[in-house]
């Protein structure tokens, strides 16, 4: 938020609301962890501060739901983005009923995400070395982009006190990582599954005479820090401050998906996108969906018809990590970096959410 | 002195109330209207008298209490009586609350009550116990203390949900509700359950002992504000600073008992049993909140149970059915008790030997005999490996496995069969064998002695014709694995008589087991409802239905094994011989299904003929699990997307085509008594527990929305799912089995 503040020369006290996901806004991230960034990061004392929450797709959704004032006038500047300390808070850490409640547990054939992921790849015929490969990628691209530097505007460097770096990379890439180096790691969910979950799942999807499990932690999602920030305004109140836009959002959604399965919205909500925007799969420039699992990335490109080329082209949270609540603000402002590089005009960024969701949101440059 | 109709009461010089349940005229106290009547005023009693000071509570039988009256439960289920359904409802939650409330005031009234469980202690015979604040167990062996009411399809309703894992926790609480599961007294103790160990008859002595010690001790103030109570008095979950053992449902090891133990039951009863998952609720909510506010919501969850007619007909037929048939419910009145000592087995396969180990079990003489006297040595020998295996798990002695092996007596010789009060044929499925060895045998059956055989699928009549007095035939059917299965299914050929009926009751019941009665076809009963189970799922292969997706909806119907898995055990080439035996019994009558096609397939061209040939639906690697055989989709030659198959649809075809062919065969007379039908069917091959059996499901969905159901499923799927003519006059009256055919209670009492 200094960032953004120092980079525009942003005059804070005409944000009006800042908009931050956080998926366990417990411990040091509860209590609406917004506000306190907003006082923590010295803005003006009327910008106010909301937390939300969509899963793995907060940060995107905060960014729409700021987007969102801005276009119904509720706001003529906001700033949606999300944080996520996973060292220090941990996952599953605000807890929740939805696994634990049998009435709601039963209902929605509860399986962790992990089982999920390994479903979809036995339900559309995605193999273990379909996977590997696919990671292998993601770290060959992410190494790719870091080298020329693809990132130097999306990073923030963390700072101590005395202004000394702490940190100014990611951490978590495994460039070295091969099809052989993968090849043995062993499955993450196999036992967790054969302790009950795969039960579960095959009373949802009865077709499939037992899941194989292809997902470990090299194709999967890292776990890691992270936040994000995305600055959203209307045109007036952008050309009174003296900014330029950098690109518009030409649409916006949220679906529901099955949520045994869970992982395959992405899909279904980039299609009502394009739908509300009134495009095709073909014509989006560049996509960006986050590597929650190498299977959610491999059954969208599936089900949509996308070219691996397309899709992910900087590497994803596989090689660098999904910081839950931050991540959808940071592959929004990743990818318009892409776009901007490439000179190309449209991307559409999205993420499969727990519970069996998708959130999608269409950028164009301007 | 107080009298009270089912308890005796005393009060001590230390103002110690001996309460003593003794119900009249019961061997067991059972929980029942009148005995918690009693039970309402005792406590009231205890209460409100000064001189007393504090209670034990136990019993004069030598059981301390079995549980709930069940035919008291089977009666309030399912939500019958007058009022709207909302009244109803609501009167039997408040009804049932009264009771939770009723020893909730025992638990904080103050004065210390122990109880003295000097015998079995279940159901609500031990959520009483656990109102008490202490609780001593005598240290008789075959003492069982549990919550088995899952096990008939109801949740503890008097707290039991509550007490017991805010005592032991959630972790070792759940499994011992959820499967009922009894503890001996010593394991009682070491979980926590209970306190004390005693020797037995020490047990009210022991309790005494608690609560003079406690009585002694000065009063403690409860809460800030409080009243004065003995310390003892007082459960662990009303002191200050209390929590739950292992942590409530949010805590972080409480949160993963519940999500690993929701996705458990899931998987193992596929949402069919409403009971467990009501258990899981009751616990998981009751532990976040104040115990006053868990027993409402033990209450609520208890109601709900009770009105959903699954409750209804799984007590029926899981347990008070199954009493009726197995006291003899359908014995003949008149004939004179039977009673064999000594027992003639023809063939000693899986099944003669199976029969000699049950029946030497029961004390009976038993000569075992075959063609081959290596073969009778091995029948034989099968009893010495169960035995072995019971002694192992110490579920008998050197001294009694020796005589039971001593009845058994392996033999060639007819002689040897002189005498024998009963001799039962299980030889190979042929006419002609089974003929000649019945013509050896019965001559060497004692005056009154009668014949069965135990045929699987050979008409009895028609197998009598080799006998000379064919009143005295009878088709003797028993299930594989014999000292498993709890069913036999006698069958009567046209001259069986009577007094053979009773007879062969009666060894049904000297050796235990839970006999139903049918009348003589094809299949008889049960092989014939099973087949149809077998051969939808075969059908359902034929039109491109995912072979995964046919065995997966196939056990969530929840019938024990799916269907294609099933066929193979049973092996093909004999489903198949079978089928071709009938085509040529029956010649134009015979209707050819949907599976003969397949079947024909697989066992001529292909060779696969199921799990003993090593190949059939399934490939069966010598190093691994079982899979489906790729092969089968190209040799149906077509698949159906599963996302455009309708579940439910798939799962009603494979119930509704077993209860159709049930409701044939009572049509037919082949069954004649609702319970038979419906406790032959759960016993026999599975059918479904949660439904109550077939009959009792067409009760349950409606005759009427049954018929329709099947009419549509008949356009879609072919003819052998037209109802049949009583069906639709059942639908077109309103009528149901239970209603239509009740069973006669009062001959079955006499």
């Amino acid at each position: 938020m200094k960032a953004i503040r120092d980079r525009n020369g942003l005059d804070t006290s005409k944000v009006d609301d800042v908009v931050l996901g956080c998926v366990d806004p417990v411990g040091e991230q509860g209590g609406d962890i917004a506000r306190i960034a907003v006082l923590n990061a010295d803005y003006a004392e009327t910008t106010a501060g909301v937390q939300v929450n969509r899963f793995c797709a907060s940060g995107l959704e905060a960014t729409n739901m700021a987007a969102a004032k801005v276009m119904t006038g509720e706001a003529d500047m906001a700033i949606g983005g999300g944080v996520e300390s996973m060292s220090r808070v941990g996952m599953g850490a605000s807890g929740g009923s939805w696994s634990t409640d049998p009435q709601i547990a039963f209902k929605s054939y509860f399986t962790p995400q992990g089982i999920g992921a390994d479903l979809i790849c036995t339900k559309y015929g995605f193999t273990r070395a379909d996977v590997d490969a696919y990671a292998v990628e993601s770290q060959v691209r992410a190494k790719n982009a870091w080298d020329k530097g693809y990132f130097s505007k999306s990073v923030i460097p963390v700072k101590d006190i005395n202004g000394l770096t702490i940190l100014d990379h990611d951490e978590h890439m495994r460039p070295d990582a091969t099809m052989q180096s993968l090849a043995a790691l062993q499955p993450s969910f196999a036992s967790l599954g054969e302790l009950a979950f795969d039960g579960v799942a095959l009373d949802r999807y009865p077709e499939v005479e037992e899941i194989t499990h292809v997902h470990h932690a090299g194709n999967s999602s890292g776990i890691v820090d992270g936040a994000s920030a995305v600055l959203v305004g209307n045109l007036e109140t952008g050309k009174a401050m003296g900014l330029k836009p950098r690109a518009r959002i030409r649409a916006m959604a949220s679906i529901g998906s099955e949520p045994c399965i869970m992982l395959t919205g992405p899909a279904d909500v980039s299609r009502k996108a394009l739908k509300k925007a009134g495009m095709n799969p073909e014509d989006i420039d560049l996509y960006e969906l986050n590597e929650a699992f190498a299977a959610v990335v491999l059954r969208m490109m599936q089900s949509l018809d996308i070219p691996h080329d397309k899709m992910n082209v900087n590497g994803g949270a596989i090689a660098m990590g999904h910081p839950l609540g931050a991540t959808g603000g940071m592959i929004l402002g990743t990818v318009l970096d892409e776009l901007e590089r490439r000179d190309l005009s449209t991307a559409l960024i999205t993420l499969c959410v727990g519970a069996g969701m998708g959130t999608a949101t269409i950028i164009e440059r301007v | 002195m107080t009298t009270y109709e089912n308890f005796k009461f005393e009060v001590d010089g230390d103002g110690i109330a001996l309460v003593t349940w003794d119900m009249p005229n019961r061997s067991m106290n059972v929980l029942s209207q009148s005995s918690m009547a009693d039970m309402a005023s005792i406590i009231e009693k205890i209460m409100g008298d000064d001189a007393i000071k504090g209670a034990v509570l136990t019993s004069s039988k030598d059981a301390f209490c079995a549980g709930a009256d069940l035919s008291m439960m089977g009666g309030q289920a399912g939500g019958s009586g007058s009022g709207s359904q909302e009244d109803r409802v609501k009167a039997m939650y408040e009804g049932n609350l009264k009771f939770n409330m009723l020893l909730r005031g025992l638990e904080t009234c103050g004065k210390p009550v122990a109880a003295a469980i000097n015998g079995t202690a279940l159901g609500g015979g031990l959520e009483v116990t656990l109102a008490c604040h202490y609780r001593v167990v005598s240290n008789k062996p075959k003492t069982q203390i549990g919550l088995p009411e899952a096990k008939v399809g109801l949740l503890p309703g008097g707290g039991g949900t509550q007490r017991l894992p805010r005592l032991i926790g959630a972790q070792a609480a759940l499994p011992l509700i959820l499967q009922g599961t009894a503890l001996t007294p010593e394991k009682a103790v070491q979980s926590g359950i209970c306190h004390e160990l005693v020797e037995p008859g020490e047990e009210v002595a022991a309790a005494k002992a608690w609560l003079k010690e406690g009585l002694a001790q000065p009063k403690i103030k409860l809460g800030k504000k409080g009243p004065e109570v003995y310390a003892i008095a007082v459960q662990p979950w009303d002191r200050e600073g209390y929590r739950v053992p292992g942590g409530d449902p949010h805590s972080k090891g409480g949160g993963q008992v519940f999500t690993i133990g929701n996705a458990t039951l899931h998987k193992q009863m596929h949402g069919n049993f409403p009971a467990q998952k009501f258990i899981m609720s009751c616990v998981y909510e009751g532990l976040q909140v104040p115990i006053e506010a868990g027993l409402r919501i033990e209450t609520r969850y208890f109601t709900k149970l009770l009105m959903d007619p699954r409750s209804k007909a799984m007590i029926r037929s899981l347990f008070l059915s199954m009493q009726e048939l197995g006291k003899g419910a359908r014995r003949p009145s008149g004939v004179p008790a039977f009673q064999v000592k000594k027992l003639g087995i023809l063939g000693a396969g899986m099944m003669g030997a199976g029969i000699a180990y049950v029946s030497a079990q029961a004390g009976m003489e038993v000569v075992l005999l075959d063609t081959d006297r290596a073969n009778a040595e091995k029948g034989k020998a099968w009893s010495e490996k169960l035995l072995q295996k019971a002694l192992e798990r110490g579920k008998t002695t050197q001294e009694k496995a020796d005589k039971l092996l001593g009845l058994i007596k392996p033999t060639t010789n007819y002689d040897d069969l002189k005498g024998a009060d009963l001799v039962i044929e299980a030889v190979f499925e042929s006419r002609d064998i089974k003929a000649e060895v019945t013509k050896k045998a019965e001559p060497m059956l004692a005056e009154g002695g009668i014949y069965g055989s135990n045929t699987s699928t050979l008409p009895i009549t028609g197998l009598a014709e080799a006998s000379a007095k064919p009143e005295n035939f009878i088709g003797i059917h028993f299930f594989s694995p014999v000292d498993k299965m709890q069913l036999v299914e006698i069958i009567m050929g046209k001259k069986t008589s009577d007094e053979t009926l009773a007879k062969a009751l009666d060894y049904v019941k000297q050796i235990r087991k839970t006999p139903i009665v049918v009348n003589d076809s094809r299949g008889f009963y049960t092989s014939r409802c099973f087949g149809t189970y077998v051969g939808e799922g075969i059908a359902m292969l034929g039109e491109g239905v995912p072979p995964a997706m046919i065995e997966n909806v196939g056990k969530m119907t929840g019938m024990p094994m799916a269907p294609l898995a099933l066929s193979d055990e049973v092996a093909l080439d004999l489903a198949w011989k079978v089928r071709e035996q009938t085509k040529k019994d029956l010649g134009d009558k015979y209707v050819s299904g949907p599976a003969d096609v397949l079947l024909e397939k697989m066992v001529v061209e292909l060779g696969r003929a199921g799990k003993k040939a090593g190949k059939g639906f399934y490939d069966y690697p010598s190093d691994g699990k079982k899979k489906l055989w790729p092969g089968l989709s190209d040799l149906v030659g077509k698949s159906q997307d599963p996302d455009d198959l309708d579940v439910q649809e798939l799962k009603n075809r494979f119930l509704y085509i077993q209860a159709l062919e049930a409701a044939r065969c009572f049509e037919e007379g082949v069954v004649t008594d609702v319970r038979d039908a419906d406790v032959g069917a759960i016993l026999g091959w599975g059918f479904a527990p949660w439904s109550g059996g077939p009959l009792s499901l067409i009760d349950m969905v409606g005759t009427a929305a049954f018929v329709e159901q099947c009419d549509k499923l008949a356009r879609k799927y072919g003819p052998r799912f037209t109802p049949n003519k009583l069906l639709r006059d059942m639908a077109s009256k309103g009528e149901t089995f239970y209603g239509r055919f009740a069973p006669d209670k009062e001959k079955a009492a006499a």
